[in-house]
C-alpha cells in the first residue's frame, strides 16, 4: 500500500464526512429545502456511513498526515461514541427544529462540521492538529447555540458561550506556544521525549493553560460558568448535542494530551486533575439541588459528572484510562436517555422544561415515567444499573492508586447529587398531576426505549463494552 | 542592549494579560471584548514567531499562519453572533447580557 492510500484508509471518517458536509451544503443551497427533511436524513446517514467505514479500520496504531494524526483503539473507541452521540442529536432535533420552525437546512450541516472537528481533535496529534480539531468544533457549535436566532435566550446563550470560549481557546493557544517553545516540537510524543530530563518552569505554565483550556471545553470547575445558562438558552437537541458528543472530544483529547505529553509530568498535571475533579464534583452536587429547570439541573450533573470521570484520569493508570472510557459511554447513554424525555415534554404546540411539569408522569406516561426513574437512579449511580458500574471502574482505579480520600470524596458527592435525582422521580410519581404531555413520535420514543434498555441491562452484558474500552485502553500505554 | 528571546516572551506576556484583562475587567461593551479576544490572539503569535526564530524551526510560523486564518473566522462568526443579540435585546452592553443567571 502506498503511503498516500495508506493514509488516506486511517482518515476515512473525517473524509467522508468533511466531503459529505460540503456536498449536503451546496445540495441545501441550490435547492433551498426549507421545512424538507432530506438533508437532515442524509445527515445521519452519513454519521452512520462514517461509523461503518471505522469497522474497516483494523491494525495496529497509524501516524499519519507528517505526524499530525493518529489512528488507534482508543480514536476509534471514542469516535464511535462521538458519532454515535452526533446521530442522537439530529435524529431528536428533527421534530423539535420543525415544531419551533427553525427547521433550516444549515443546521444538520453545522452538526456535520462540528463532528468532523471533533473527529479531528480526537485523532490529533500534534498541538497543531489539536487547535485547528478544537476550532472547527467550536466555531461550529457557537452558531448553533444561537441558531434560534429570534429567540433572546438563544442569542445570549450563544453570545456566552463565544465570549467564554474564544477566552479558552486563546488560554489553551497560549499554553500550546509556551510547550513549543520550550519543548522545542508541537508533537505529542516529541513533547513527551523532550520532558524526559524534567521540566523546566515554561513547561509547566504551558501544561497549565493548556489545561485550563481543555477544561473549558469539558465544562468542569473553574470554568463552568457557561454551562447552565448554555445548555438552559440553547434549543433542546443542541443542548444533547452538547452534553453528549462536545463532551467525548474534549475528554478524549485532554486524555490523550495528559498520557502521551506528559507521562514524564506526572506529578503536576495530577494535582491539577485531583483539583477540578473535587471541585466538579462538589459544584455539580450542591448547585444543582436548587434549580427548577431540567436543562439547567442537567448542566449541573453534567459538570458533576466530568468530575466522577476526571477521578480516572487521575490515577494516571492503564486502569485509570479504561474507567473514563468506560463512563463515557455509558455517561453518553444516559444523557441521550434523559434528553429524549425533555425532548418528549410537550403541552400542545409548545415545548416545557421545568421539572414540575413532570408531575403525574407516571399517570399519563407509564414506560417514559419509568424510563426517566431508571436514567435519574443511573446518573444516581444506584446498583445494578449502568451508572453505578461506571463509578465502580473509576473509584477502583483511583484506589489502585492510592488516591483513597479522592474516592471518597467521589462517595460523598455522590450521595449529595442522589438528593435532586430523587427529587425528580418523587414529582414524577408522587406529585398531583400536570397538564399531560403530549404523544412523543415514534423516532424520540425509540431513543428512549433504546437508553432505558442500555441503562437496565447493561450489567447482564458488558462484555462488548469493557473489552472494547480495554483495548483503547491499551493503545495509549 | 541587545534584544533577547526574553523580551520577546515579556512583551507577548504583557498582551496577554492586557487581553485577560480586558475581558474579565470590561463591563461596558461586547465589541470591546472582541478586541481583547483579538490581542490574546496576536500575543500568541508574537510567541510562536519568536520561538520559531531562536529554535530556528518553521513550525513557530506555520502555527501562527493558522491562527491568523482561524482568527479572522472566529472574529466573523463573534459579531454575526452580537448582530442576531443586538436585534432580539436592542443592547450590546455587557451588563443587560442577563436573562439567565449563571
Amino acid at each position: 500500500m502506498t503511503p498516500l492510500s495508506f493514509a488516506l484508509a486511517h482518515s476515512l471518517p473525517e473524509i467522508v464526512l468533511a466531503i459529505g458536509a460540503l456536498v449536503l451544503l451546496m445540495m441545501g443551497a441550490l435547492r433551498r429545502p426549507k421545512g424538507d427533511w432530506i438533508i437532515s436524513e442524509c445527515a445521519i446517514a452519513l454519521l452512520g456511513l462514517a461509523a461503518l467505514s471505522m469497522l474497516f479500520q483494523v491494525g495496529p496504531t497509524a501516524i499519519i498526515w507528517d505526524g499530525a494524526f493518529i489512528d488507534d483503539a482508543f480514536a476509534r473507541f471514542m469516535k464511535f461514541l462521538a458519532l454515535g452521540g452526533a446521530m442522537v442529536s439530529l435524529i431528536l432535533s428533527r421534530e423539535f427544529m420543525a415544531r419551533e420552525q427553525i427547521d433550516f437546512f444549515e443546521f444538520p450541516i453545522l452538526v456535520l462540521l462540528a463532528t468532523l472537528g471533533m473527529l479531528m481533535l480526537i485523532s490529533a496529534q500534534s498541538l497543531i492538529a489539536l487547535y485547528l480539531g478544537l476550532e472547527l468544533m467550536s466555531l461550529a457549535l457557537y452558531v448553533i447555540a444561537a441558531f434560534h436566532r429570534t429567540n433572546l435566550r438563544a442569542s445570549e446563550a450563544g453570545l456566552k458561550y463565544f465570549v467564554l470560549g474564544a477566552l479558552s481557546s486563546g488560554m489553551l493557544l497560549y499554553g500550546a506556544s509556551l510547550l513549543y517553545g520550550f519543548a522545542g516540537t508541537v508533537s505529542f510524543t516529541g513533547i513527551g521525549e523532550a520532558l524526559k530530563g524534567g521540566p523546566s518552569i515554561g513547561v509547566v505554565f504551558g501544561l497549565v493553560f493548556v489545561m485550563a483550556g481543555l477544561a473549558f471545553k469539558m465544562s468542569v470547575v473553574p470554568f463552568h460558568m457557561w454551562t447552565p445558562d448554555v445548555y438552559e438558552g440553547a434549543p433542546t437537541p443542541v443542548t444533547t448535542f452538547f452534553a453528549s458528543a462536545a463532551k467525548m472530544a474534549a475528554v478524549a483529547i485532554t486524555v490523550r494530551i495528559v498520557m502521551t505529553a506528559f507521562p514524564g509530568m506526572k506529578l503536576q498535571w495530577q494535582q491539577i486533575v485531583v483539583f477540578i475533579s473535587i471541585l466538579s464534583m462538589a459544584i455539580g452536587a450542591f448547585g444543582a439541588i436548587g434549580q427548577t429547570n431540567i436543562k439547567r439541573l442537567m448542566a449541573y450533573s453534567s459538570i458533576g459528572h466530568m468530575g466522577f470521570a476526571l477521578v480516572g484520569l487521575a490515577a494516571g493508570t492503564e486502569q485509570g484510562v479504561f474507567g473514563v472510557l468506560v463512563y463515557m459511554a455509558i455517561y453518553l447513554a444516559m444523557t441521550l436517555g434523559t434528553f429524549a424525555v425533555i425532548l418528549s415534554m410537550r403541552v400542545g404546540n409548545t415545548y416545557v422544561e421545568n421539572i414540575g411539569d413532570l408531575a403525574g408522569l407516571s399517570r399519563n406516561h407509564k414506560f417514559m415515567a419509568f424510563v426517566m426513574a431508571m436514567m435519574m437512579f443511573s446518573l444516581a449511580g444506584i446498583p445494578p444499573l449502568a451508572g453505578f458500574f461506571a463509578k465502580w471502574y473509576v473509584f477502583l482505579a483511583a484506589i489502585k492508586a492510592n488516591l483513597y480520600w479522592l474516592a471518597v470524596i467521589g462517595m460523598l458527592a455522590s450521595v449529595v447529587s442522589a438528593f435532586y435525582y430523587l427529587r425528580v422521580i418523587k414529582i414524577m410519581y408522587l406529585d398531583e398531576p400536570a397538564r399531560p404531555f403530549e404523544k412523543a413520535n415514534w423516532e424520540v420514543s425509540a431513543i428512549v426505549a433504546l437508553g432505558g434498555l442500555f441503562v437496565v441491562l447493561f450489567w447482564v452484558y458488558p462484555a462488548p463494552l469493557v473489552n472494547a474500552a480495554s483495548l483503547a485502553a491499551k493503545s495509549l500505554f | 542592549m541587545e534584544i533577547g528571546l526574553t523580551h520577546y516572551l515579556i512583551v507577548a506576556a504583557i498582551l496577554f494579560t492586557i487581553g485577560i484583562a480586558g475581558i474579565i475587567l470590561n463591563r461596558k461593551n461586547i465589541i470591546i471584548i472582541l478586541m481583547s479576544v483579538e490581542l490574546i490572539l496576536l500575543s500568541v503569535n508574537i510567541n510562536l514567531v519568536a520561538f520559531s526564530t531562536f529554535l530556528g524551526d518553521l513550525t513557530g510560523q506555520v502555527f501562527s499562519l493558522f491562527i491568523l486564518t482561524v482568527a479572522a473566522a472566529e472574529a466573523a462568526i463573534g459579531l454575526a453572533i452580537l448582530v442576531t443579540y443586538f436585534r432580539n435585546r436592542g443592547s450590546i452592553a455587557v451588563e443587560d447580557i442577563n436573562m439567565m443567571k449563571g
